[in-house]
């Protein structure tokens, strides 16, 4: 019984999509195989890690996540640089997060302005994220698309009750859109097979079928994008052939094992390298599953997830 | 190939006597199909079939139990390539590495380490589950001796014995000939000698090559000596490599029932990088490794493993929903705020955690709905005022508050007022719509 491996030929193909401007434009996406399985296809593009800035300071962040940043956050546009000159970054996603009526309640206008700012500031790709309010993102993200029209961003997240209007504003300025659902691969289908219907082009899309932290409904989402990966390979489900987007900070961040001191938890360890470790993990395990693109936050978990990529390529 | 029903009942007696519990030989043969019944289960069955049978009938990756007693581990057994398919069954076993060139109070510190590694996760104990021994000293006698020492120490830890001289793994290994360990070290090169040992000893044979071809055959050769407990080494290091070879040893062992890979996977997951460490054993974990061997097992690191295991190896079946109960988040006192929600699972998750964000010690009543979420249970008229004061009451959420006001998600706004009525002296607070809005919501209620 000798052995002759069994690869797999796989139907379907997941759309590059491109993101910034040349010569600083990143492409995503491509790939014709299951993730990192180059034994059996091709993967002609990278993963690409953004690194999450926020139009407020970070206040709501854990200290140690904070402490990076500390010189820089109280202004998205140092902030942004400091991002990219001295971290090195592949690319920003600015989060309007100042916007949310329970926070800052900042005004759309005041959202454009900081998007101006930050853009005319960097060179590489930028993500633009409202604040998960799917009334006032409407607002905020119309204003925004327009303030960065032709830069070729990101623009997100359109949601079933809001995407209309979010993904009209990404048509009218040149953008990519973020369409979110909530962990159900049908839900996924749905909101993509609507906003082709209203005439978005659906190799503009990137899915976020919506991610969560390791230990708080991980296996969920690695099961939807497993799930959304088999189908757009082996069935070449064309409405499923989407980036995916893992949203991984907004996650991790909040829960209770990157907050607890050692103090709380002796048996935890240390904080700040169990924090860095849970983003990190979160991360890998999604690129395992299907991401393409993950927004992350801490340097050193980015730096991390960066070299399994390099190993894994 | 796994074999028909059809194909299996062919090989039977064809009597119908009923002995193996089914009504008729056929009956039998659809559960053989399945995996659902054991061909002893008939006596009457001949040696030929038996052969036959028995190799298609056997699990498509060999389970393998290592160590004994309450801490034995098993492995192998699975039958998927995703976990959305069908809950992943035996969970990866983790392994902290011991060189032998270590003194020997190290040695002890780290068997200790091991022995202390048990963190409490959502009601399951989880730990590091067993030592892998490194022989580095080129000394069968030392590697003997600390055998030995991890065995009083330790007795009741599953080891595996990574060496490539046999008289090192005679030396470990009888000392450990009742307690079925791993002997790591069977390659082209010592094959025979390492295979008796093993058999000797009554142990596991860890299979070391060079790629896959090569471990096929090997495995095949260790078989035909008699040794039918294996793991195996595809001889993957680097997180590309660890991610093809499992994948297509997986793919082989499930959808062509290839027998020669169909052997639980051991993986060196050794970075100096402890962080580095973690993410590529992460990798094992997801992608079918069936023991991950660590260089360190710091308690930040056991967290994040232990968590991903289980989050991998989770039920996918199970919906979900979390217990119908209320939680305690932080310490909260009979003054301390309560909060209702559903049993969504991810609404569960989020609202706990931007509770726990807020640094308010709560009480957070999470009620049966189906594992709907608010605005979703409410359409379907789950959450309703009635059914939130039946819960409130019957919950025992009114004797742990010695306040009256419940806090309602803001999406159920229009509630409020129904609510008051049904539940008798309470105050109903509208909370903000979505999670993310807890701790700015709970900071304002404090000052
Ligand atoms: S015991 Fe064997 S011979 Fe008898 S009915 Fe069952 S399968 Fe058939």
């Amino acid at each position: 019984m000798t052995f002759t491996p069994s690869k797999e030929t796989y139907t379907g193909k997941v759309y590059p999509v491109s993101v910034g401007t040349a010569p600083h434009e990143v492409v995503f996406g491509g790939e014709n195989i299951l993730p990192f399985h180059t034994f059996e296809g091709s993967s002609p593009n990278r993963p690409l890690i953004a690194h999450e800035i926020q139009d407020v300071p970070p206040y709501d962040w854990p200290e140690y996540l904070q402490k990076p940043f500390q010189d820089v956050s109280n202004d998205p546009v140092s902030w942004a640089k400091f991002c990219q000159e001295t971290l090195g970054a592949g690319a920003i996603a600015l989060r309007l997060i100042g916007t949310h009526p329970d926070r800052e309640n900042r005004s759309p206008e005041d959202a454009a302005k900081t998007v101006k700012e930050v853009l005319s500031s960097i060179t590489i790709p930028c993500i633009i994220l409202g604040s998960n309010h799917t009334e006032k993102d409407s607002a905020v993200l119309i204003a925004a698309a327009e303030a960065a029209k032709d830069r070729n961003c990101i623009l997100g997240k359109a949601q079933e009750a809001n995407y209309k209007t979010i993904a009209a504003a990404a048509m009218a300025n040149n953008h990519k859109l973020i369409a979110m659902s909530e962990l159900d691969i049908n839900l996924s289908k749905q909101l993509n097979i609507l906003l082709t219907q209203m005439g978005f082009d659906k190799e503009r899309i990137i899915t976020d079928p919506m991610s969560s932290a390791l230990g708080y409904g991980l296996e969920y989402t690695y099961s939807v994008m497993e799930r959304i990966r088999l189908a757009a390979l082996t069935q070449n489900d064309a409405t499923m052939q989407q980036p995916i987007l893992a949203d991984v900070g907004l996650y991790v961040w909040k829960v209770k094992e990157t907050q607890a001191s050692e103090n709380d938890v002796p048996q935890w360890g240390s904080l700040e390298e169990r924090g860095i470790a849970w983003e990190a993990m979160t991360a890998t395990a999604f690129l395992l599953s299907g991401a393409g693109f993950l927004i992350m936050r801490h340097p050193k978990a980015i730096e991390a997830v960066g070299k399994i990529i390099d190993e894994l390529i | 190939m796994a074999l028909t029903g059809v194909e299996i009942f062919k090989l039977l007696p064809k009597t119908n006597c009923k002995k193996c519990g089914f009504p008729t030989c056929l009956a039998f043969a659809m559960k053989l199909a399945q995996r659902q019944a054991s061909l002893d289960a008939c006596p009457d069955v001949s040696e030929e079939a038996k052969q036959k049978l028995g190799e298609a009938s056997a699990p498509p990756v060999r389970p393998v139990t290592l160590g004994i007693g309450e801490k034995a581990v098993k492995m192998g057994e699975e039958t998927v390539l995703f976990r959305h398919d069908k809950k992943f069954v035996n969970p990866c076993v983790f392994a902290l590495a011991i060189r032998d060139t270590l003194g020997d109070d190290e040695i002890k510190n780290r068997v200790d380490t091991v022995l202390h590694s048990e963190i409490d996760r959502v009601g399951q104990k989880l730990k590091v589950d067993a030592l892998a021994l490194i022989h580095e000293s080129n000394d069968p006698v030392r590697f003997g001796s600390v055998a030995g020492m991890v065995a009083g120490m330790a007795p009741e830890v599953p080891v595996i014995f990574c060496t490539s001289d046999p008289q090192a793994a005679e030396a470990a290994g009888k000392i450990y000939s009742d307690k079925k360990p791993v002997i790591y070290g069977a390659n082209s090169g010592n094959l025979e000698a390492m295979a008796a040992v093993a058999k000797t000893n009554k142990t596991i044979l860890g299979v070391a090559a060079k790629g896959l071809e090569e471990l096929a055959a090997l495995t095949e050769k260790t078989k035909s000596l008699g040794i039918e407990d294996m793991v195996i080494d595809s001889g993957a290091r680097t997180a590309k490599e660890i991610l093809e070879h499992n994948t297509l040893i997986r793919r082989a062992a499930i959808k062509k029932n290839y027998k020669p890979l169909g052997y639980p996977i051991i993986t060196f997951a050794y970075r100096d990088d402890s962080l580095a460490e973690a993410l590529i054993a992460g990798i094992g974990v997801a992608k079918y490794s069936s023991i991950v061997v660590l260089n360190s097992i710091e308690q930040w690191k056991n967290l994040v493993l232990f968590t991903l295991r289980q989050n991998i190896y989770t039920d996918p079946q199970v919906p979900m929903q979390v217990e119908q109960k209320v939680y305690k988040i932080g310490e909260p006192t009979a003054e301390s705020p309560l909060l209702i929600t559903t049993n969504f699972s991810l609404t569960y998750f989020i609202v706990s955690g931007e509770v726990e964000n807020s640094r308010v010690p709560t009480y957070l009543a999470v009620m049966d709905c189906e594992g709907l979420s608010v605005l979703t249970a409410w359409a379907a008229g789950k959450f309703t005022a009635s059914k939130i004061a039946q819960f409130i009451k019957e919950s025992g959420a009114d004797s742990l508050v010695s306040h009256r006001e419940l806090i309602i998600p803001g999406y159920v706004a229009i509630l409020s007022g129904a609510l008051e009525d049904k539940l008798d002296g309470w105050k109903v607070t509208v909370g903000p719509r979505e999670a993310n809005g807890i701790p700015a919501f709970m900071k304002t209620r404090m000052s």
